[in-house]
């Protein structure tokens, strides 16, 4: 689960990482109110979105007066902020962080994820702040520094200082990066982080060591345990297909495709996406239904599959273990009858029942198209959009447009 | 043969009176040599009733001494589940196979360090677990898939293997051992652990590897592969099409900072003598064609 970096900011306070003082706002006259309590010449407002890079697509402003704070806030509150991360659409600014302004000496990088390899949490820290972190392993990994802590002990001083050291931080401010990176790892430590991250973290002028930013998510296999955390949420940041399906604990994430997919297990339908992929169709999400699919499960799964507009056909995907083929294959008749199906829809079924299954499908009358095995499965859906498209490509495009207008 | 388990192998189930623990220990115990093999149940609240026939015990240390059970599988809810292995590991058994989905991965971080200088083996969690077929199986599998046979199967999913074992038995090519090894990224066995066992297997001729996006296991498993295997290894990586930064269902399954893409898997594999299909229906059949 990810969260604001304001949020971010009050849980790094609670720990004792030093931040700049500011508050959240949530429309321009709560960004005015915020600058005042601040006091001072120079704020910053910052865009509230989830995603990395709101500097360079618009979303972080200095202001120098009051009536900056409020012109500036009403030109990002409302604003669809577009970064590398958020994809062509961008993510509407709701929410805006008012921060006093930081002189800023240096900006250097720390980070720490879990690492498969030593199955140990890592800090990583680099001299070059403010930068793509990415970019920065790819082009100058020496300038990337890493350590592997040690579960039971914690992070040493010794490796806090050396890490220290090595992005830069002044001897005479090695005591608050050792603070800072203690305070760090007892953070994520505490809060089942999967992610922290501090870019940038700067010394300023007069020496202070700061964090400017936050990043953190958490383990959603945590989650449980912290119930604090959990009602940090932000939904409006998230796609409201995953939201809805998240609902009917179906794994569901949207992609850019027009082949809708139902698979039981993640494995076999990330297999399912590629097959289409190889066959020339573009998979328009990844849908695990997991281990226990009812008929309800299946017409929520299909609802959700079909609202997205770019849909031109579905493949279903079960290899039946302990679910069984006939009980996927009613669920599937009951939702195609519930939503009307009116796109192509191939079932591939293999496992347990599946012969019964088939009957299912093949008895309810409905125009479902079987598969021996995947690779036929996803040329026929490939095959089956070709085909609906190609004949009179001018009039079944006023077709389309006239069953889209049905369905709302 | 075959790898970590067969049909002397005993097994305590930890978590049996749940409802998960309750049928998959039904099931695998209707599994071929499943009534001898399934000796034992733990639960602390427990102790001294039974399942189905099957004792239950307080502690696992109490289930080892009095049954001679010498494996454990583990159906515990995931808030728990990490402490069920350390109990398992402190009890010295050979092997520890947990399915739980869900475990949180700060309790696996300190339950893998616990596990330093410990003789047990864990597979898991979040998978489906081991079977040697016609022998015993210790899992959620579907047993009626499987065939006794040559072929070794290891795999970070549960359905995919599944179709990786459909697709062999179809054409006729049996298993020795299939290891589910799970989608969480701080788990026990990995990859190249498995192919170690399968490579001094008298009975495996042939391997099958079934990865996914995520990590680097796949690839320190090809070096491997390259230096020391004796027999022909094919693969499969799922999430071609997955995009960078999403966690596609398994916890291990997300491409971050540019690494662990299907693609560069693929590539490693291929440079190491690995033989891999890129069409997953073709799995089966691409074993086959190393087969002398």
């Amino acid at each position: 689960m990810k969260i604001h970096e304001y949020q971010g900011k009050e849980i790094f306070r609670k720990y004792g990482l030093p931040t700049p003082r500011g508050f959240p706002a949530f429309s321009v006259d709560e960004a005015v109110e915020a600058a005042k309590k601040l006091g001072g010449k120079v704020w910053v407002v910052k865009a509230q979105i989830h995603a990395g890079g709101r500097g360079k697509g618009g979303g972080v402003k200095v202001a120098k007066s009051l009536d900056e704070v409020k012109k500036l806030s009403s030109q990002i509150l409302g604003m669809q902020l577009k970064t590398h991360q958020t994809g062509p659409g961008g993510q509407k600014v709701r929410r805006l962080l008012i921060e006093e302004g930081a002189d800023i000496r240096k900006e250097l990088y720390v980070g720490m994820v879990v690492d498969r390899g030593t199955q140990k949490v890592a800090l990583m820290a680099s001299s070059e702040g403010g930068m793509d972190v990415e970019e920065v392993a790819a082009k100058t990994p020496e300038k990337i520094h890493k350590v592997f802590i040690d579960p039971v002990r914690g992070l040493s001083d010794a490796d806090a200082d050396e890490i220290a050291l090595a992005i830069g931080i002044p001897q005479s401010a090695l005591g608050q990066g050792r603070a800072i990176f203690k305070a760090l790892y007892k953070c994520f430590d505490e809060t089942d982080a999967s992610l922290a991250e501090i870019n940038p973290l700067i010394v300023t002028n007069s020496n202070q060591v700061v964090a400017l930013d936050s990043k953190l998510n958490f383990d959603d296999n945590a989650l449980f345990r912290h119930p604090d955390l959990a009602a940090l949420r932000d939904l409006d940041e998230e796609d409201p297909f995953e939201i809805e399906a998240s609902k009917y604990e179906l794994n569901y994430i949207s992609l850019d495709g027009n082949i809708a997919c139902m698979v039981n297990g993640a494995g076999l339908a990330m297999a399912t996406m590629d097959t289409i992929k190889l066959f020339g169709g573009s998979p328009a999400n990844f849908l695990d239904v997991g281990g226990g699919a009812t008929a309800e499960k299946v017409t929520a799964a299909f609802k959700i599959m079909l609202s997205n507009r770019k849909v031109k056909a579905i493949l279903v995907n079960i290899f039946g273990g302990i679910m069984k083929c006939d009980t996927i294959a009613t669920g599937v008749v009951a939702a195609a009858r519930e939503v009307n199906l009116s796109i192509p829809l191939v079932v591939r079924m293999k496992g347990t029942n599946e012969d019964l299954g088939k009957k299912i499908l093949k008895d309810s009358g409905l125009p479902i198209i079987s598969a021996d095995n995947m690779a036929d499965a996803a040329k026929k859906v490939v095959g089956a959009i070709k085909k609906k498209a190609k004949p009179k490509p001018k009039p079944k495009a006023r077709k389309a447009k006239k069953a889209k207008k049905k369905k709302k | 043969m075959s790898i970590l388990i067969n049909k002397n192998t005993r097994v305590m189930t930890q978590g049996i009176t749940g409802k998960t623990g309750m049928f998959h220990t039904q099931t695998s115990r209707a599994y071929a040599n499943g009534k001898a093999c399934f000796v034992a149940g733990v639960n602390p609240k427990k102790a001294g009733e039974n399942f189905e026939g099957i004792p239950i015990f307080g502690t696992v240390k109490d289930a080892k001494a009095q049954t001679g059970a010498n494996v454990s599988v583990i159906y515990v809810p995931p808030p728990f589940a990490a402490a069920a292995i350390d109990e398992a590991v402190d009890a010295d058994l050979d092997l520890v196979i947990c399915i739980t989905e869900g475990i949180p991965v700060r309790d696996m971080i300190r339950t893998k360090d616990r596990m330093k200088g410990k003789r047990t083996l864990l597979v898991g969690p979040n998978c489906p677990g081991v079977i040697t077929p016609d022998e015993i199986k210790i899992g959620i599998m579907p047993g009626h898939i499987h065939k006794r046979g040559p072929i070794g199967v290891v795999s970070r999913s549960g359905t995919l293997t599944y179709e990786a074992v459909g697709q062999l038995t179809e054409l006729g090519l049996g298993q020795s051992s299939c290891v589910g090894i799970g989608g969480d990224p701080v788990n026990g066995l990995k990859h190249i652990d498995v192919l170690r066992m399968f490579n001094e297997d008298p009975k495996t001729e042939a391997v099958i590897m079934v990865g996914e996006i995520g990590g680097s296991d796949e690839e320190n498993a090809a070096q491997w592969v390259k230096k020391h295997m004796k027999k022909p290894v094919v693969g499969f990586i799922a999430g071609i099409t997955a995009p960078p930064g999403k966690r596609m269902g398994h916890a291990g399954a997300i491409i971050s900072g540019g690494k662990g893409t299907a693609q560069e898997k693929l590539a490693v594999m291929e440079a190491c003598g690995i033989k891999v299909t890129r069409n997953p229906a073709e799995m089966g059949r691409t074993l086959k064609s190393v087969l002398k």
